[in-house]
């Protein structure tokens, strides 16, 4: 592991992929000379090509009572679980909305997402917005919120105010690679970088935004603005987690922002209103999902140690299967929240505009009962 | 004090209040180009009092994320016309910030201060008056005080506030309007306007610089015999509407008067709710004096301003009508 502060001629990005340069190293770049290499610490096979590389993950997992994870299959899994694993779990996170998996790993469970999910009265976050916007104050993971890169100067200003407090922990924040291309991507780095705040940038950088491919989101090859950065195979658990780890590090006793590129592949369409064969080969999609599925290696690995079995991996995935069902069941049937909560949280307290306003409504559904879905929600104290 | 230096003044209170409290924004390290914060990184620390990088979105999102961790935040856009490309962040962020997380997560301490208003010569780009736009943002509070004692004090109220609060000062009272202002730390309420001079015929409606032109005009209608009652409205977003209520079911009349343009201004936010709530007692129809729909012209911007002689012609307008 070495730290390289020079910067040196780009490459374009295309030949960062087309073949992958690896390397065994764990080093941080401030600019490439043939393309940023990608970190990697296990092969396709899920066999650990250097062994000096491999991290205690399992061990680390057991500790913190861990003994198995689920995670839905979109290709992203590693990014997610080998970054969370190497933070403190008081770490604040930002995040863009493909990160469950962190969320999953500090202890957030099924019912919890399926409460979100479902806007019921159980989501702490009053079923407000829309599905996948996670947040909680309990595994300090800010809430998500739609408008893309927004979260990247907000991780600045968090990393700056626990800086200036003493606090030894440093802020976790996530976002896509077309979010890089956003202006709050430059401010949040270049504030973080001005500012000395101790900062992970983490970018999954996964091909497609929505489906705009890479060669049309960008042109260069990694990001400059004077920080460390780091590109790391993102479907190789071990490597996340080992330079996540060393990120944290460099980051707290450098009092210094770190980018973390981690290449990955967005196996999933973008989203549920997205049909991405629209713009991308099946054949693409198969050759990453074979080649290269963050979950297959790991489950490799596994295997290879001796610490998990076909048997293991059948009656788990039967488990978490019947598990999934259960709680999806229990959060649609739980009633909306109170109608009331439409009107709270916009301010501390309410204004007299909001108040007349829900008085309002209140007269509405009074003479119009029949015209609303009253019955599925909580009943509202003061709608009464 | 000027209201420069009542605004210094708030600040520095804040700081001494709070030890974790930060002051930044472009050029604040020096002084800021209004002097707003003369000595503070001297007496503070340049930890925290500093300058940023010159991004408005950048300063915006980097309060949002010190505000969440609790940490009380005066951040300064140097100019209300340099607003805009931090509008994402107070529009989208935040001002949903709470409400989006159920009330787990808030930006509620911070205060974004931006000077605004005409000052003589700042045509396009140092001269708006952006209240409006962030009035139509549930989730803020928008804050124009009018002079130093009133700076202070709402100031400190804002930074005081568990709300994100927008404070624009109109930058032409920087330097011009002089008061004895308390020393001490006190706080001026938030959402609360306040009647000036007591009237019967005519209430005369404004915030910031635009009060000392109404004021001219009431006294000017006071000699024909017409008795105006003068609003200082103060707070934007929540807007006290009792108040104004209350004068006009006196009176039967209001002119509202703003530097911004007539469109979409927030004069037409006022003349509807009181057309709601006095239209029993309005005696003539509510008429509003503002800027013209135009970009801020430098070199016409004594015909742009809604200045004494258009005020006066609209209050007897309404009187007479």
């Amino acid at each position: 592991m070495q730290f390289v502060p020079r910067w040196t001629a780009i490459k374009s990005v295309r030949n960062y992929f087309r073949p992958p340069r690896y390397s065994n190293e764990l080093t941080a770049h401030m600019g490439p000379k043939e393309g940023i290499p990608i970190y990697r610490v296990m092969d396709d096979n899920g066999k650990v090509q250097d062994s000096s590389n491999e991290p205690k993950i399992l061990y680390d997992a057991q500790r913190q009572g861990r003994i198995s994870f689920y995670m839905t299959s979109s290709g992203e899994e590693a990014t997610h679980i080998g970054s969370a694993a190497a933070l403190e779990s008081n770490d604040p996170i930002f995040a863009q909305y493909r990160e469950i998996g962190t969320l999953m790993w500090r202890g957030f469970t099924l019912a919890d997402i399926m409460n979100q999910c479902y806007s019921n009265h159980l989501d702490p976050g009053k079923g407000r917005q829309m599905p996948v916007h996670y947040g909680s104050a309990k595994y300090h993971f800010q809430t998500i919120s739609s408008p893309l890169g927004t979260q990247i100067p907000q991780a600045s200003g968090a990393a700056y105010a626990l800086k200036m407090r003493g606090q030894k922990n440093v802020v976790m924040c996530y976002f896509g690679e077309g979010a890089a291309s956003e202006g709050d991507f430059h401010a949040g780095l270049n504030m973080a970088a001005t500012t000395e705040s101790p900062v992970i940038f983490f970018c999954r950088n996964n091909h497609y935004a929505i489906s705009t491919s890479l060669q049309e989101q960008y042109r260069g090859d990694g990001i400059g603005y004077g920080i460390p950065a780091f590109r790391v195979d993102g479907n190789d658990l071990l490597a996340v987690y080992n330079t996540t780890q060393l990120a944290r590090k460099m980051a707290l006793e450098k009092n210094s922002p770190v980018l973390i590129e981690a290449i990955t592949y967005r196996v999933g369409h973008h989203s549920t209103s997205d049909d991405s064969t629209a713009y991308r080969g099946q054949e693409e999609i198969d050759n990453w999902t074979k080649a290269s599925n963050p979950i297959t290696k790991f489950a490799n690995y596994l295997k290879n140690k001796n610490w998990w079995s076909d048997e293991q991996e059948k009656s788990l995935r039967d488990q978490v299967r019947k598990q999934v069902l259960t709680e999806f069941t229990a959060a649609e049937q739980q009633k909306k929240p109170a109608i009331d909560e439409m009107f709270t949280d916009v301010y501390d307290e309410m204004p007299w505009n909001l108040k007349a306003q829900r008085e309002e409504l209140k007269q509405i559904l009074k003479e119009n009962p029949d015209k609303y879905p009253l019955d599925q929600h909580v009943e509202s104290p003061s709608l009464k | 004090m000027n209201t420069f230096q009542a605004i210094n003044d708030s600040m520095r209170l804040a700081m001494e209040r709070d030890p974790n409290a930060l002051i930044f924004g472009e050029d604040v390290g020096f002084g800021g180009v209004f002097r707003c914060t003369l000595d503070l990184r001297k007496k503070f620390g340049d930890m925290r009092v500093f300058n940023t990088p010159l991004t408005e979105q950048g300063i915006a999102g980097f309060a949002a994320g010190a505000a969440v961790m609790g940490t009380t935040v005066i951040a300064e856009i140097q100019f209300a016309d340099y607003i805009f490309p931090a509008f994402d962040q107070i529009v989208n962020e935040i001002a949903k910030y709470r409400y989006r997380s159920g009330g787990m997560f808030d930006v509620g301490s911070l205060v974004i201060r931006a000077p605004c208003g005409a000052v003589g010569h700042g045509g396009l780009y140092h001269s708006q008056s952006p209240e409006a736009y962030f009035a139509h943002t549930p989730g803020l509070k928008v804050i124009v005080p009018r002079g130093p004692i009133q700076a202070k004090g709402l100031l400190t109220s804002a930074i005081k506030d568990k709300n994100p609060v927008l404070f624009f000062e109109p930058k032409i009272l920087y330097r011009s309007a002089v008061e004895q202002v308390p020393v001490e730390d006190y706080s001026l309420p938030l959402g609360k306007a306040e009647v000036l001079i007591e009237g019967k015929d005519c209430t005369l409606v404004g915030w910031g610089s635009q009060l000392y032109v109404l004021d001219a005009v009431a006294q000017e209608a006071e000699k024909s015999g017409i008795s105006c009652e003068l609003i200082d409205l103060r707070s934007i977003a929540p807007w006290d509407c009792e108040t104004v209520t209350n004068s006009v079911r006196k009176t039967g009349r209001l002119v509202i008067a703003h530097e911004a343009p007539k469109t979409g201004g927030f004069a037409a936010e006022i003349a509807s709710t009181i057309q709601e709530t006095c239209s029993m007692d309005l005696k003539a129809p509510v008429l509003r004096v503002c800027g013209w729909d135009t970009p801020f012209p430098l070199i016409f911007e004594k015909f742009y301003l809604p200045d004494l002689t258009r005020c006066l012609q609209a209050v007897r307008q309404a009187v007479s009508f």
